[in-house]
């Protein structure tokens, strides 16, 4: 057992991610088809009736495109969080996954390095959301494109390991549709990315509250202050928060001793 | 082929394993051992428990009661060790359709820490073993049922693991495709050594010097030599004593 190992394992899982991504074409016109809809038909017939007032990190009036873009990026990191969970349900029913746990590394590295895998896969597609959406007029300070990078990492991997612990969870493939209405839909409709906090407060303000304890919101902050390459420290310690909270149950998850199996009353 | 210490004297040993399903006894106070080269068939009609007692020694999930040792290492304590000396033949077909036969295998050596040059010869060398360094480039899905079983047996023993572990692993083959994956299977136990645990219902898989063992119900019923199953049971046939030790109970 050395180091060199886990590192060959690591690209190992993270290089079958990309082939499998690459050679699914339709997989990647999809994960871009969905977040354009949004930018190019929502954002552009919402864009008359929102008003928005100056909001950090903008400086000046802003388009709706302008302002949903971040929520776009998150969004295209959630669902390629859920995805990779959803994929991952897949390989346990087909049995592919159990190659991997069987290889003598612990769980919590290969489901790190799955994590990895799926987070390097959706910063890819953000980054071709985000060059048509410059051609598009959609355009941020050039640094604003290396800032967000870390900021993508991040709130990934907090997406990522949110879809993980939800994969150790379900039993079936099945079960998954509800999870997709029940997580992705809430997750992203009570969230920041369509609409500014303050004018949730307006209509409701438990929808503000909610909103605002959303670790989604918090991921699209974190990204829209690194797009226009500005820090925000909250945002950053909380999607952080997050990602270590789901990342150890994820991990519990899947303990032979503890995780899915159990559940199902083994002993 | 094996890197196998030849000093060990199990491969694989178990030891008062219980496990149980919502308090359903799948498995009750299982106990054997796999002696290194040799090949143990552990035979059981559909829900004997054969596929838990796999989940258990690949270590899917934990049971509360009894011990599992691959090559001296506690399943459940050094469980890195304990893998790293076990190679598995699911029942379901584990490969990636949508990659090819090389992408498969490079997959796997990189899971088990191989470097590339390492990696291309032992994935030369097994393929073509079984006739299959040729079609290396082919995407998985393009073969057919035996060729993939092939590429997974090739792919179990990568990493030169001492113990095989197969699990019903010519279900929905063709008699030809079953022969051959039986003859080379048997042919690694003797000219090179590895021990084999493979679970199957199929009796014409038994070869007469292979070990057996008969679950039923989750407890073991016989485990010996193909010999002393007829003698115990007092039948002239594979079949008949297994029949007989797995019906017994009016099944």
């Amino acid at each position: 057992m050395n180091m060199l190992h886990f590192w060959r394992a690591m690209w190992g899982i993270i290089g079958r991610e990309l082939w499998r991504f690459v050679r699914q074409k339709e997989r990647f016109v999809s994960a871009l088809v969905r977040p354009l809809v949004w930018l190019f038909i929502f954002a552009a017939g919402f864009r008359s009736t929102l008003g928005l007032a100056i909001i950090p990190p903008y400086e000046t009036y802003i388009l709706y495109e302008v302002y949903i873009t971040p929520g776009l990026m998150a969004m295209i990191q959630l669902f390629n969080g859920m995805q990779s969970s959803l994929s991952m349900v897949y390989d346990r029913e087909m049995g592919s996954m159990r190659i991997l746990m069987v290889c003598p590394l612990p769980r919590w590295f290969l489901l790190l390095s799955k994590l990895i895998a799926g987070v390097s896969v959706s910063i890819l597609q953000v980054y071709v959301f985000l060059l048509i959406a410059w051609f598009y007029g959609i355009e941020a300070p050039w640094q604003g494109y290396l800032y967000v990078l870390p900021a993508l990492i991040l709130a990934g991997a907090m997406l990522g390991a949110l879809g993980l612990l939800l994969s150790s969870f379900i039993k079936q493939l099945e079960n998954f549709a509800g999870v997709m209405n029940f997580v992705i839909f809430p997750m992203f409709f009570m969230s920041t990315a369509l609409y500014p906090l303050w004018r949730m407060k307006e209509s409701s303000t438990w929808l503000h509250y909610l909103a605002s304890f959303n670790p989604f919101s918090q991921a699209v902050e974190l990204i829209r202050f690194a797009f226009y390459g500005q820090f925000n420290q909250y945002a950053f310690t909380y999607t952080l928060s997050a990602f270590i909270i789901f990342m150890i149950i994820a991990v519990l998850g899947y303990n032979p001793s503890k995780g899915m199996m159990m559940k199902k009353g083994g002993r | 082929m094996s890197d196998f210490d030849k000093q060990q004297t199990v491969a694989l040993e178990i030891d008062d394993l219980s496990f149980s399903y919502a308090g359903k006894k799948a498995l009750d106070k299982v106990g054997f051992s796999v002696k290194p080269a040799e090949c143990t068939i552990l035979l059981g009609p559909n829900g004997a428990g054969k596929s838990t007692l796999f989940s258990l020694i690949t270590r899917l999930y934990d049971s509360h009661e009894g011990q599992i040792n691959l090559c001296g290492f506690d399943v459940k304590q050094q469980t890195r060790q304990a893998l790293s000396s076990l190679g598995v033949v699911f029942q379901q077909t584990t490969l990636d359709l949508d990659l090819t036969v090389m992408q498969n295998l490079r997959y796997h050596t990189a899971l088990h820490g191989l470097g590339k040059k390492d990696a291309n010869m032992r994935i030369q060398e097994e393929l073509e073993r079984l006739n299959m360094y040729d079609r290396r480039k082919e995407k998985v899905r393009l073969l057919n049922g035996g060729h993939k079983r092939r590429v997974e047996i090739a792919r179990a023993l990568l990493h030169q693991p001492a113990l095989l572990l197969l699990d019903e692993p010519t279900i929905g083959l063709d008699v030809p495709s079953r022969q051959s994956i039986v003859e080379h299977v048997h042919r690694l136990v003797k000219e090179h050594g590895l021990s084999v645990l493979w679970a199957t219902h199929l009796i014409d898989e038994i070869y007469p010097d292979d070990q057996l063992i008969v679950l039923h119900k989750g407890q073991i019923k016989y485990k010996g030599s193909v010999d002393g199953l007829l003698k115990t049971t007092e039948t002239t046939t594979i079949n008949q004593g297994f029949k007989q030790l797995t019906q017994e109970e009016g099944i």
